[in-house]
């Protein structure tokens, strides 16, 4: 039996997504840009897949931009508007468990002059609203937040935080680092305050190097990309056609009878968290029900070191992640971990296992049963 | 550039290898032969008049083949070099000039004819060469001058059948020819210094197998093609390396259950060099390569290696054994190691060491705690030698 439990990390493209984007490239493989018949017919992939994407949001298809995916989207939006509003102010905020590429970028522009406030976390992975209210001034233009924490599936309260940056100031951006949570949780950026939000496709089965930045169109944003003057010159080069052909599918997919997929994540996640906290000295840093993500499940291992734990459990076919997957990297210590109280050892003892929708009973009932049969020889054999 | 159409190989300690020079002389070229290709391009690499020339027999890439021959153990120096007809001593003057002129913009240098003649019937001995062309370059560049002592360019002129013009010399790996000296079998970790003991060992024209102890899962597949990696680079000068992956995670759970653990890496590594040791004798390896230095690591004081020494009856070479960490950083980036070896992933030396381990061991007490595993040890290890992994690396 395999068990692949890494789906925040990746997911298995859908065989119709497949199918639809060898089309794209074999038979309507034109550039969208070419004035003839097989330009027109590329570009009509294009305007598909971005108006089933904006409906999603129930936004408009003009609002979205097709990047590379999420890592391009959160630099796009982040040194994009930075870039347009250094007149009126040099400050941001963000908070301490961003994703990398939230925290890399954030870096980029405090070397070119902003500064950077980092909110804290409490105890379960949440902004302090507090600290955002003190961090507020005349000069912050940006406030970037995640909507799902990828290392715990963390919800941070977005609306709340939308609203108490508008009030301060209407004209401070708000973006949002959706990758996490876009088809699986209902966004609607507009009722939600949200003028920006970042996707990437190969976390909802759509192909790697997809993604979109969808920007209100009250907000005005720098591009980062320059040459042709493709989507309207905010994202210039040829459409990658087929993946974003495929990620509209791949949204189509998502969204259809989502309720009832989001509940069968959800209800497996509850399963799967009552099952290993049976096990001894087993503690999760994940919420149950609605409190948290649905398909995200990270979990303390003490005495067992994550990395030993994830080998052993490939040797059984089942697949995870100790902590942030990214983060393999380059070994750091989680800051989302350390923010939520953990302690070093606690740390390098955890392991992520993440859903998508098509992940079984069968598979959870697996991977506990195998740790079960194996957790007491890796502690035994541990560092003493 | 000028568009040179012959290396000239030399090459050092090959000279003086008596009635088994042409052995050394045919694995080195052999050798070449090898190397040239993975470059583009058609070679012809011959031997003569007991020179060795490789010869461009198609268009090709010059950095390329620079690169290639530059991995050649034996080589000391690649000597990019002209062939001309002989059509007379005033044809060959123009030659000389128009080779000096392209090859030296800036004519504000130094320079002496060094010119040797092979041919005899060649009109003029190589004395009365060497001051009549002196005088042609003088005449054609007046800014240049000669020193006879410290020239700038040495512009060598040889007679043989056709005539050879360079000047410059490209060093060599120097070294012996890979195949000339036997087989080593050595012990391959992740880490910074085994990759430059192999590199070393096979410069002294050493065959090399590898031995590389695994240890899933407290060490990952990335560490493993780690290893591969790094052997791929040796092999650059080695030659291919056959790769021995033992798993050796269930010995060193056995040890780590009976043994005193600040004992742990002594005695593992005993074990380790007792695999090595029969890998070897079963694939005809005559010694064991590791990258010891006296007193890096716990394991690595005179005592330990004394200690560690006991448990093989094959010699063990560790060429690195009194070099600074430094010293041996510089051979790997050269050898271009260093950023491999650097990647984070743990090998099994990390995972498993003792807080405060050993660092003065005694035999006769290592002896004593490996009485522990006496039972099942012997077992274990024929189990590991016969079921490793064999990954051929070129």
């Amino acid at each position: 039996m395999e068990a692949y439990l890494d789906n925040s990390a990746t997911t298995r493209v859908s065989d119709t997504v497949k199918d639809l984007m060898v089309k794209v490239m074999t038979e309507d493989y034109g550039n969208p840009s070419s004035l003839h018949m097989k330009g027109v017919e590329a570009e009509r992939y294009i305007r598909e897949a971005t108006e089933c994407i904006a409906k999603t949001m129930k936004v408009e298809p003009k609002e979205i931009i097709y990047t590379s995916g999420g890592t391009e989207s959160n630099n796009l939006a982040l040194i994009g508007t930075a870039m347009a509003n250094k007149r009126a102010g040099n400050h941001i905020i963000t908070s301490d468990i961003e994703h990398a590429s939230v925290l890399a970028t954030m870096k980029f522009l405090e070397e070119n002059g902003f500064r950077i406030t980092y909110l804290p976390v409490d105890n379960n992975g949440h902004v302090v609203i507090e600290t955002l209210k003190e961090a507020l001034c005349d000069e912050t233009i940006l406030v970037s937040i995640m909507h799902v924490n990828n290392e715990i599936g963390a919800i941070e309260p977005v609306e709340e935080i939308s609203k108490i940056v508008k009030a301060y100031n209407p004209s401070i951006v708000f973006h949002v680092d959706a990758i996490q949570s876009y088809g699986k949780l209902v966004i609607h950026p507009k009722k939600m305050g949200i003028d920006m939000l970042s996707v990437s496709g190969h976390k909802i089965h759509g192909p790697k190097g997809s993604g979109f930045l969808y920007v209100s169109s009250k907000v005005k944003i720098k591009p980062v990309i320059f040459g042709g003057g493709q989507q309207k010159g905010m994202r210039s080069g040829t459409e990658n056609v087929p993946a974003i052909a495929g990620l509209g599918l791949a949204v189509r997919e998502a969204y259809a009878d989502f309720e009832d997929k989001i509940l069968r994540m959800q209800e497996l996640k509850d399963y799967f968290i009552d099952r290993i906290t049976s096990l001894e000295n087993v503690t999760v840093n994940s919420k149950k029900g609605t409190d948290g993500a649905p398909h995200i499940i990270s979990v303390t291992f003490n005495g067992v070191r994550s990395e030993v734990m994830l080998h052993s459990l490939e040797g059984k076919n089942i697949y995870v992640s100790s902590g942030s997957a990214c983060s393999s990297n380059k070994p750091a210590v989680s800051r989302t971990l350390k923010g939520i109280g953990l302690d070093e050892k606690q740390i390098d003892s955890t392991i992520r296992f993440s859903l998508c929708y098509d992940s079984t009973k069968e598979e959870l009932d697996y991977a506990v049963s195998t740790i079960e049969g194996m957790i007491d020889m890796l502690r035994k054999f541990t560092k003493r | 550039m000028i568009d040179f159409k012959s290396f000239l190989i030399k090459y050092a300690e090959i000279g003086v290898k008596g009635k088994n020079r042409y052995l050394f002389e045919d694995a080195l070229v052999k050798n070449i032969v090898k190397s040239l290709e993975s470059a583009d391009g058609e070679f012809k690499v011959r031997k003569e008049d007991g020179r060795i020339y490789v010869d461009a027999m198609s268009a090709y890439d010059y950095d390329e083949v620079i690169n290639a021959l530059s991995h050649v153990f034996g080589i000391v120096g690649i000597c990019p070099m002209i062939q001309v007809e002989d059509n007379g001593f005033d044809d060959l003057k123009e030659k000389v000039i128009a080779y000096m002129d392209e090859m030296y913009p800036d004519k504000n240098t130094t320079f002496k004819v060094y010119s040797r003649r092979a041919r005899k019937n060649y009109p003029l001995n190589s004395q009365e060469i060497n001051m009549d062309m002196g005088e042609a370059v003088l005449d054609a560049f007046p800014d240049i001058r000669v020193d006879v002592h410290n020239p700038k360019i040495m512009l060598n002129i040889e007679i043989r059948k056709q005539i050879n013009i360079y000047s410059e010399t490209i060093p060599g790996p120097g070294g012996m020819p890979v195949g000339t000296a036997g087989k080593a079998m050595l012990l391959l970790s992740g880490g910074i210094d085994s990759p430059v003991a192999g590199y070393m060992i096979a410069k002294r024209g050493v065959e090399l197998e590898a031995v590389y102890f695994h240890t899933p899962p407290y060490t990952s597949e990335r560490a493993k093609q780690k290893v591969v990696d790094l052997a791929q680079k040796v092999a650059a000068y080695s030659g291919n390396i056959k790769l021995n992956v033992v798993d050796f995670t269930d010995i060193q759970m056995y040890i780590f259950e009976k043994c005193p653990h600040e004992e742990l890496t002594i005695i593992m590594k005993r074990v380790m060099y007792k695999i090595a040791e029969k890998l070897a004798k079963k694939n005809g390896a005559l010694g064991l390569v590791t990258g010891e230095s006296i007193g890096q690591v716990s394991s690595q004081t005179m005592q330990s290696l004394a200690v560690i020494d006991e448990n093989t009856d094959m010699p063990v070479y560790r060429p690195v054994i009194a070099f600074d960490k430094q010293d041996i950083v510089d051979i790997s980036i050269k050898i271009d190691t260093y950023d491999i070896s650097t990647q984070p992933y743990e090998d099994c030396c990390t995972t498993f060491v003792a807080k405060h381990p050993v660092t003065k061991p005694n035999i006769n007490v290592i002896k004593h705690s490996e009485l522990k595993i006496a039972d099942k040890i012997d077992e274990m290890i024929e189990e590991a030698v016969n079921t490793v992994e064999v990954i051929e690396v070129r």
